[in-house]
Parts: structure tokens; C-alpha cells; sequence
């Protein structure tokens, strides 16, 4: 076991991990608002991606403003999906609301198979694909701006939370929606807020990760299950946690896969989030979840 | 014997009749095979509709069950040789052993913490089922799965299977029947509504949602036995995740608290794809359009909206019946 | 009276030129999968089947008879393979099935055709299809040993000694651990690692940096796209220079595509079909995969992948085997395919023979490697 390669494993756990942290803030956001679980916030990180390399390649436009339109498109699609499909049905039992949030998952993966078809694309990468040699192990340029970006999506998300008057509505909501409306704020437009940020911070992951892994329109499915791991593994509700778990997800991967064994890196990943559970049944930095009895 | 129990009974002794006499009205044998798995996925939708519906939990990895059931028969039976009629029991058994073990622990956490354990444990066996090729032999699949056959009758015509599949759907649904309508079931509701509510009346609930887990991973499980001798070929991609979303659908379409509305909804699920595939490259986009509208439209899934469709029709009939009579007597009043 | 027997030999007449009409089509059914994961398998398998329907009903069909081809998509999923199976030999009533496009479906369906004596011919490549031999299961595809034969045959002519494999977790990529296992050590080099990853893995680094600390002579990745293309960019990004043979499952453009700069200089068994302009002048195959990949071009906008030339091939072997027998009886039509000897197709050269269901060897592929992003032949 060289240092060389632990680092090199740890580095490619943290890139992944970075994924599943922002997909896992995504479910976190619109979980603290409404109390439900968005399956398809996956779809969200994989339209980021795709809507990049649509509006690159077919349009022609250079990357930078590919990514912004993409961003911007799928966060439109996010508040569509709030508007169109929860909206209507917000007094539903939980279940119900999961429900047609996989229907929801389903349509767009089959409206992006139409319009992009099954391929796999490629999206440049922000400055270069060199590798940068760090101790012995390979750093890619992507990996850097992966890392960088997410933290600063963590900080305004932070700061969103606790100093501006939205983010403290937000979070008023997620503790009581009456007492939150009793005092005047608009809980149908923080919930709409709520997809909107969340598919924004999912279409962001998408693209900064679309240079590293390549994407294709079935990419969300594999990316929502390990997201909503990554929640469950950091406490859900926390965002931090949510971040967190997502980064412990990822290494947890990458190191199984280079010490055990590459066939069963998944199930690892999987039994030590079951052990978990079973010791702490609510994640690492969750809040002892108190029901009304 | 309460009203609901006969009321149910009579329900499962028309629902038999009809799927008796389906057969000779199908056009071609290759309905029958849509036919029959419809009738496996009921069996697995109505033990999961036992837990989810009634008991108020929830199960993501139901799919891993189905599979357990079928690739432990399946090695049993192909690979050491052992009996059909034995190594389906053994797969029945092997599936509830393991829930139980797997229950114990996973069912003292709520809610999504709970489905996220469901899930990952469905993952785990999926990843599984995938990996020990010696065993299951791997992504290929399994081939070669004795047919169906108990104590030396052997079904070798699929009609034979199905009639046989369809008598163990009537025994699953007649068991749940009875489990609802017992105290179990009250023990059941009770927890649903409140968990700590029941537990201060003294009914047991951790031992309760065990039992309840076990069963319907039996009920599972035993789907899963069954279809892998009537393919006599499995393969891992038929158990995972994907599996498991499809089984919730099943039983949230149909009504969570009803099972006749669960296998209302399980038909539903398996019958749609084939006429979708009609429009091909739109037929995953039909699909969950269609689901989303279900939901929306039908919170109480179809169990629910046909029983408002029912009461809507019948107060039209009432209120024509009524306007017929007010015009009756009008016009006799005129012409009087 | 005489009038009303008039009329009853006249209706007799008809239904028996209306019935003689119907038994006049040739019918044949297709099991591919066009859409799910195998999709880049079926889509140009299902528009090659298209592309040849036109063409041989536009000139007159096989020996005056129309040829109809009846296909459904299996969606990748082995219950639909089996339920699409089923229509077709007792719903559909064809005479002969292609596909399914991938080895586990084969498996599932290949046991119904016995029984309805039907033939299928297969489009999928895993060994157990054909061995041990079904009298009524045919494969078009060359098998993953041939492939692997001559990826360790180019190894060992380059002197390495100590070889690593990198393989995807499905059907396809388990065949080639498999065969790999078997021949690396029988061709007395050594196995020093044999790393899996799985078929929507988006990340290799790990196994690479596993397999980079045992220090191979050379790595063969074994999958179809996009697993290899991530491979092969890793492995860029982690400076690793040992080099890198991939199969025949990434031959089509789209690898060069995802992989980029890093597919430069990779190696693979290829059909001729992928490099038709790079194939001599004289060779059997030349006319027909040049006309091929025209024909295909000029009506669905792209070159075929390799994979649209299994049915191609499946459906030549079949019009062969009629033309042979002179008879569209399925059991005249597969005695007839195992007497099929040298006949060209996109895949390769097939001698057919009872103990011999697949037709092809190492010869039917030439080895590949990229330059400046476009395929050169090696051998």
C-alpha cells in the first residue's frame, strides 16, 4: 500500500464524492422546505450536463455561456416541475408525492432520449485535461475547479441560509408551513423557490462533472440513488451533512474499489451506510428525528 | 365472520372465476404469458401492499427478495440437483430467514431512513446476484431451470403453469385476507396510526412489523421461486432497483389499502408497457406522464377512483330516476 | 345447378391462388434490442434489416418471393426477449428469428426454437450459444475467442509477458474474463491483475491505479462504450503509459469520439466492416461491405456500426440457405445453413457445418490501432 496510490484513490473518491455531495444538497434543500424526497433531482444534475453539451455542440456556442444557458434552463424545468406536477397536488400523502416525482424522473429521461438520443457525449474540460502531479498521485485541472466549486456553492448556500430573509422563510416553512404562513410568509413561493435553487445546485454538479465522466441521458438514475445515500449517511436535512456524506460516499467507493475489491466497490459503499444506520439511525450529523406521536 | 371478510371473500371468488375462464377468450398463447406474469407481480405487490398500505412502512428493495427467491431455487434445483417441489420451499424459506435477519435491525429506523436501508440492501443483493458467477452465474444469467414440477407432476404446457400460478395467487390473496381481518391486522392498523399510541395499549409493534416483513418477503420470495422455473432462465438486471420502484408504484396505484386495488394496479403496470411499445421511442415519456397523472388525478389510486366512479354513477341513477318520476307525476298532473 | 358448380370451382380456384399468395411472403421475425442499454447493438442491426428489406423486395424479392421482417424491440430486457420471442413463433408464424442482440436474451429464447422447429440465428456472441450445439441455433457474430485469440496473439508477437484485465460487470464483458482467463495462461503468459467495473461506473481511476502498482506489460479493457472510452481517458489523466488493447466492442466511431486525444494509439480486433476502405481490392468481402456501408449511409445519414452487419449477415445466410434448398420450410432452411461453406459477409467468411453453428474464426478480424483520430490497419 504506497502513498502514492492511497492519494490517488482519496483524490478520485473526493471528485466523485463532489457529485453525490451536490446532488445529496439538492434533495437536502427541498426536503427542508417541503418534506419530501425529489427522486428526480437526479435528472436535474444529469439535464445540467446535457443541456451544456446541447447547447455547445447544436448551437455552437462557447462553454462558459453553454453552461450558464444550461443552468438556466434546467433550473426553468425545475420550477415547471414544482408548478406543473407538486404544486396541485401538495395536500397528498407523502407517498403519493414520491410517487410523482419518479413519474416525473421517467418523463424527463424519456423526453431527453428523444430529443438527444441514447449516446454518450463529452463536455471539454475548464482548462485542460493535463494532469497535475501532486505527490506521486495525478491531479486533473477539472478535479480542482469540481472541489472549488462546490465548496463555494456550500458557502452561499450558508450564507443564503442563515443571513438573507428568503433562506430564514425557507427554513420557517420546513419547521411549520401553518405558523410559517401565519406569519405572512408565501409558502407556495418558497417551495417554488426551494426546486428552483435545487435544480440550479444539481444542474451545476452536472456540468462542472460532465468533463470528468461523460454523460448521457440515463446518468440520473445511478447519481439520485447515491445522492440520496449520501443524505441519509450525513443526517437528512443537513446540508452540511448532506455535503459531508456525500464526500464520504465517494472515498468510501474509491477506496474499496482499490483495496478490496472493484466488483463489489458499490456494495461496500451500501453495507457501511446499512452498519451505520443501525448504530446511528439518524446519519452521521442528523438531528434526533422527534415525531408527533 | 364480519361483513368486510365476506365482502372480500365474495371479491376473490369472482376475481378467481374470471382469470379461470381468461384462457380460452385470449386470441393467441403469447396473451397467457402476459397473463401469468401479471399474476406473479400481484403475488409480490400484495405482500408488499401488506407492509407499505397497512403496516405504514416501507420497502425499497423488494426486488432483491423476488430475486433471492428465484436464484436460490434456481442453484438448488439446477446445480446440486435437488427436487423442484423442495428447493421452491427452500427458496420460500431462504427469502423469509434472511428478512427476518435483515428486519430485525433495519425496522427499529422510520421513514426515509428506513427506505434508504430497504434500498441499499436491494442494491446489495442486486450487486449480488451480479458478481458471484460461480453461484448465479453472473450477468449471463442463469439457464437451465428445471421446469415446474410438484411431487413428480411435472406442468409442461404453460397453460398448466399459469392455472397453477393463478391457485397460488388465490391462496396469497385469501392469506392476506385473513391476516387483515385478524387481529394482526387491527395490531397493524393500530401502528400505522400511532406507533407509540399502540405500544401504550400493549400490542407489541417491533414484533408485529417483523412478522409483517417477513410475510410479505415470503409472498415475495415466492413469486420469485415460481418465476424462475416458468422462464427456467433469470438474470440479475430483472431484480434491481428499477424492480423495486415498479412494485411501489404497483401498490400506491392500486390504493394502498386495498388489495384488490394493489393487483388492480400490478395488471395496470405489467398490461401498459405492451401497448405503449406501439409508440416506441415515446414510450418511456408515456409512461411517466401517465404515471404522473395517475397520482394526481387519483390520489386514492385505482381502488379509490373506481369506487368514486361508482358512487358518481349510481347518484346520476338516482337522480334520474328521481327527475323521471318528477316528470311522471308532472305530466300527470297537466293532463289531469 | 351447372351454374352454382361454375361458381364453386371459381371460389376454389381463388382461395387456392389467395392461400398459395400468402404462403408466398417470406416471414421472418427479428428480436433486437433498439432501445435500453444494448440499443447501440439493435438500432443499426434493426435499420440494417430495413436497409436490406427495401433492397431485395425492390428487385424482385428471393426467387419472386417478398420478403417481410417482422421486428421487435426486447427494450434489453430478458422478459420482454422471451415475450417477443413467444409472438413471433406463435403469434407471427415466421419461418426463422434473428437476434436477440445480446448473449443473456439468446440464452433465454434459444430453447423455444427446438421445439417449433424453427431456426434462430442469433446476433450476440457468447460461446455458450453455439457450444454445445443446438441443431436450431445458429450465431453470426465472431466469438469473443476469436477476438481475444488475436489481441494475445499481438501481444505475445510484442514480447509481453505479464498482462492485466480490466472487464465491465455485464454479459458481454463477463464473456471476455471468462475466455481471457482461460487463454492467457494456455498461451503461457501471465495474468497479474483482473479488475471489474460496472457498466454505469463513470470513474476507472481506482482500478487503474490498482492495476499501475502491479506493473503490467499491458492492459486489455474489455466493455462496450462508454466504459472503454473512460478507460481510455483515465488512464490519460493519470499519466500512465503501459499500453492499452481494447475489444472489439468499442470498434465503431463513437469511441474515437468519447475517448478524444486519449484513444490515440490503441489497439483492437476490428470486422473489416469498420475500415471497408482499407480492406484490398481482392478480398471476398470488399464489394459488398463497400456497397453496404454506401447504401446504409445515403439512407440513415451514418456509416453502419459493426453490429448492423450481424443481421445483415443473418439475413444473407438465411436468403442463401432458401435459395440452396429452394424451399422457405424452416427445417429445409436450417439443414440448409449448416451447408453453407465460404460465403462472404460483413463479418467475416462463414463455413457453416453441423458442428459448427457460427461459421467464423480468428481470420475475420484485422487489428486496428487510432491515428489522428481515425482507424489504421496494422495487420
Amino acid at each position: 500500500m504506497d502513498q502514492a496510490s492511497l492519494l490517488q484513490y482519496l483524490i478520485t473518491g473526493l471528485t466523485v464524492g463532489a457529485t453525490y455531495g451536490l446532488t445529496a444538497l439538492g434533495f437536502t434543500i427541498i426536503f427542508n422546505t417541503t418534506g419530501i424526497i425529489n427522486f428526480a433531482q437526479g435528472e436535474f444534475v444529469m439535464l445540467g450536463g446535457m443541456m451544456s453539451v446541447f447547447f455547445m455542440h447544436a448551437l455552437g456556442l462557447p462553454e462558459p455561456l453553454a453552461i450558464v444557458l444550461a443552468v438556466a434552463g434546467t433550473t426553468l424545468i425545475g420550477a415547471l416541475v414544482e408548478r406543473l406536477a407538486i404544486r396541485p397536488v401538495r395536500d397528498c400523502p407523502a407517498i403519493n408525492l414520491v410517487i410523482i416525482t419518479i413519474g416525473v424522473s421517467i418523463l424527463i429521461r424519456g423526453a431527453a432520449m428523444l430529443l438527444w438520443g441514447k449516446d454518450t457525449f463529452a463536455l471539454p474540460a475548464f482548462s485542460g485535461s493535463a494532469p497535475i502531479a501532486f505527490f506521486g498521485a495525478a491531479l486533473m485541472p477539472q478535479t480542482l475547479w469540481v472541489l472549488a466549486i462546490s465548496l463555494l456553492i456550500l458557502a452561499g448556500l450558508k450564507m443564503f441560509f442563515s443571513r438573507s430573509i428568503h433562506g430564514k422563510a425557507m427554513l420557517a416553512c420546513s419547521f411549520d408551513p401553518k405558523a410559517a404562513a401565519l406569519v405572512g410568509i408565501g409558502v407556495d413561493r418558497m417551495v417554488l423557490l426551494s426546486f428552483m435553487i435545487s435544480a440550479l445546485v444539481g444542474a451545476v454538479g452536472g456540468a462542472i462533472l460532465a468533463p470528468i465522466t461523460l454523460t448521457s441521458f440515463d446518468v440520473g438514475v445511478m447519481l439520485g440513488l447515491k445522492g440520496f445515500a449520501a443524505c441519509i449517511l450525513g443526517g437528512l436535512g443537513n446540508p452540511f451533512g448532506a455535503a459531508a456524506g456525500g464526500l464520504i460516499l465517494g472515498v468510501l467507493e474509491s477506496l474499496g474499489a482499490g483495496f478490496i475489491s472493484s466488483a463489489y466497490k458499490d456494495a461496500l459503499a451500501f453495507v457501511i451506510l446499512l452498519a451505520l444506520l443501525f448504530v446511528r439511525p439518524s446519519g452521521l450529523f442528523g438531528q434526533k428525528d422527534g415525531k408527533r406521536v | 365472520m364480519s361483513v368486510g371478510y365476506r365482502r372480500d371473500m365474495r371479491w376473490l371468488g369472482g376475481f378467481l372465476v374470471v382469470l379461470l375462464l381468461a384462457p380460452p377468450l385470449l386470441s393467441n398463447n403469447y396473451y397467457l404469458t402476459v397473463l401469468t406474469m401479471c399474476c406473479l407481480n400481484a403475488m409480490t405487490a400484495v405482500g408488499l401492499s401488506l407492509l407499505v398500505g397497512h403496516a405504514g412502512q416501507i420497502s425499497l428493495g423488494h426486488a432483491g427478495f423476488y430475486g433471492l427467491g428465484a436464484y436460490t431455487t434456481a442453484a438448488l434445483s439446477t446445480t446440486l440437483g435437488v427436487p423442484v417441489g423442495l428447493s421452491m420451499c427452500a427458496g420460500v424459506g431462504v427469502t423469509s430467514g434472511v428478512a427476518a435477519l435483515v428486519g430485525l435491525p433495519a425496522l427499529k429506523l422510520k421513514g426515509h431512513y428506513l427506505a434508504m436501508a430497504t434500498l441499499g440492501f436491494g442494491v446489495i443483493l442486486s450487486i449480488l446476484f451480479n458478481e458471484t458467477v460461480e453461484v448465479t452465474g453472473g450477468p449471463s444469467g442463469f439457464t437451465g431451470i428445471p421446469r415446474l414440477s410438484l411431487f413428480g407432476v411435472e406442468f409442461s404446457s404453460d397453460l398448466s403453469v399459469y392455472y397453477l400460478i393463478l391457485a397460488v395467487l388465490g391462496l396469497v390473496v385469501w392469506l392476506s385476507f385473513n391476516i387483515l381481518h385478524s387481529r394482526v391486522g387491527r395490531a397493524l392498523r393500530a401502528l400505522h396510526t400511532s406507533e407509540k399510541a399502540a405500544q401504550a395499549m400493549g400490542i407489541d409493534i417491533a414484533r408485529y412489523k417483523l412478522f409483517i416483513f417477513v410475510v410479505s418477503a415470503a409472498f415475495a420470495g415466492l413469486a420469485g421461486v415460481l418465476y424462475a422455473h416458468y422462464l427456467t432462465f433469470i438474470a440479475p438486471a430483472s431484480f434491481g432497483f428499477l424492480f423495486s420502484v415498479q412494485l411501489i408504484v404497483m401498490v400506491v396505484l392500486g390504493g394502498m389499502t386495498s388489495v384488490p386495488g394493489t393487483i388492480a394496479g400490478a395488471f395496470f403496470l405489467t398490461v401498459l408497457p405492451e401497448f405503449l411499445r406501439a409508440f416506441e421511442n415515446v414510450e418511456i415519456l408515456l409512461f411517466g406522464a401517465i404515471l404522473i397523472l395517475c397520482m394526481m388525478y387519483l390520489p386514492d389510486g385505482l381502488a379509490g377512483g373506481s369506487r368514486r366512479l361508482g358512487r358518481l354513477l349510481w347518484k346520476k341513477m338516482v337522480v334520474r330516476a328521481a327527475k323521471d318520476e318528477a316528470d311522471a307525476e308532472a305530466g300527470e298532473g297537466g293532463n289531469g | 345447378m351447372k351454374m352454382v358448380r361454375a361458381a364453386a370451382i371459381v371460389l376454389a380456384v381463388l382461395a387456392l391462388l389467395g392461400c398459395s399468395k400468402e404462403s408466398d411472403t417470406l416471414k421472418v421475425g427479428a428480436v433486437l434490442s433498439v432501445t435500453g442499454p444494448a440499443s447501440f447493438l439493435g438500432e443499426p442491426e434493426k435499420n440494417t434489416l430495413l436497409l436490406l428489406q427495401d433492397e431485395i423486395n425492390a428487385a424482385g424479392g428471393i426467387d419472386g418471393r417478398k420478403l417481410e421482417v417482422v421486428i421487435y424491440d426486447d427494450e434489453t430486457d430478458v422478459n420482454k426477449s422471451v415475450m417477443a420471442a413467444k409472438k413471433l413463433i406463435e403469434k407471427d408464424h415466421v419461418v426463422a428469428v434473428f437476434g436477440p442482440s445480446t448473449s443473456g436474451n439468446t440464452l433465454a429464447i434459444a430453447k423455444f426454437f427446438a421445439p417449433a422447429k424453427i431456426p434462430l440465428i442469433s446476433c450476440a456472441s457468447a460461446e455458450k450459444i453455439v457450444k454445445p450445439v443446438d441443431p436450431w441455433v445458429f450465431n453470426t457474430p465472431s466469438l469473443d475467442r476469436h477476438a481475444a485469440g488475436k489481441i494475445l496473439a499481438d501481444a505475445k508477437k510484442k514480447g509481453y509477458t505479464k498482462l492485466a484485465i480490466l472487464t465491465v460487470s455485464d454479459g458481454f464483458g463477463q464473456a471476455g474474463r471468462g475466455v481471457l482467463q482461460e487463454l492467457i495462461p494456455a498461451q503461457g503468459l501471465t495474468l497479474v491483475a483482473d479488475e471489474v467495473y460496472g457498466p454505469k461506473d463513470t470513474d476507472m481511476s481506482a482500478q487503474l491505479t490498482k492495476i499501475k502498482g502491479v506493473a503490467p506489460d499491458a492492459i486489455i479493457c474489455w466493455g462496450t462504450n462508454p466504459g472503454p472510452a473512460v478507460v481510455a481517458r483515465n488512464r490519460a489523466q493519470l499519466g500512465i503509459a503501459i499500453p492499452l488493447y481494447m475489444s472489439h466492442g468499442v470498434a465503431s466511431k463513437k469511441f474515437i469520439e468519447l475517448a478524444g486525444p486519449s484513444a490515440e494509439g490503441l489497439i483492437l480486433p476490428a470486422g473489416r466492416l469498420l475500415a471497408s476502405d482499407q480492406v484490398p481490392d481482392g478480398h471476398p468481402q470488399k464489394a459488398l461491405l463497400t456497397k453496404y456501408v454506401a447504401d446504409y449511409t445515403k439512407k440513415f445519414g451514418s456509416a453502419p456500426a459493426t453490429f448492423g452487419g450481424h443481421t445483415y449477415d443473418a439475413l444473407k445466410l438465411l436468403t442463401t440457405a432458401v435459395k440452396m434448398g429452394k424451399s422457405i420450410k424452416p427445417q429445409d432452411i436450417r439443414d440448409n445453413l449448416e451447408k453453407i461453406k465460404d460465403m462472404p459477409g460483413a463479418g467475416g467468411i462463414y463455413t457453416m457445418s453441423p458442428e459448427n453453428h457460427n461459421g467464423l474464426d480468428e481470420s475475420a478480424f484485422f487489428m486496428v490501432t487510432i491515428d489522428k483520430g481515425e482507424w489504421k490497419v496494422v495487420d
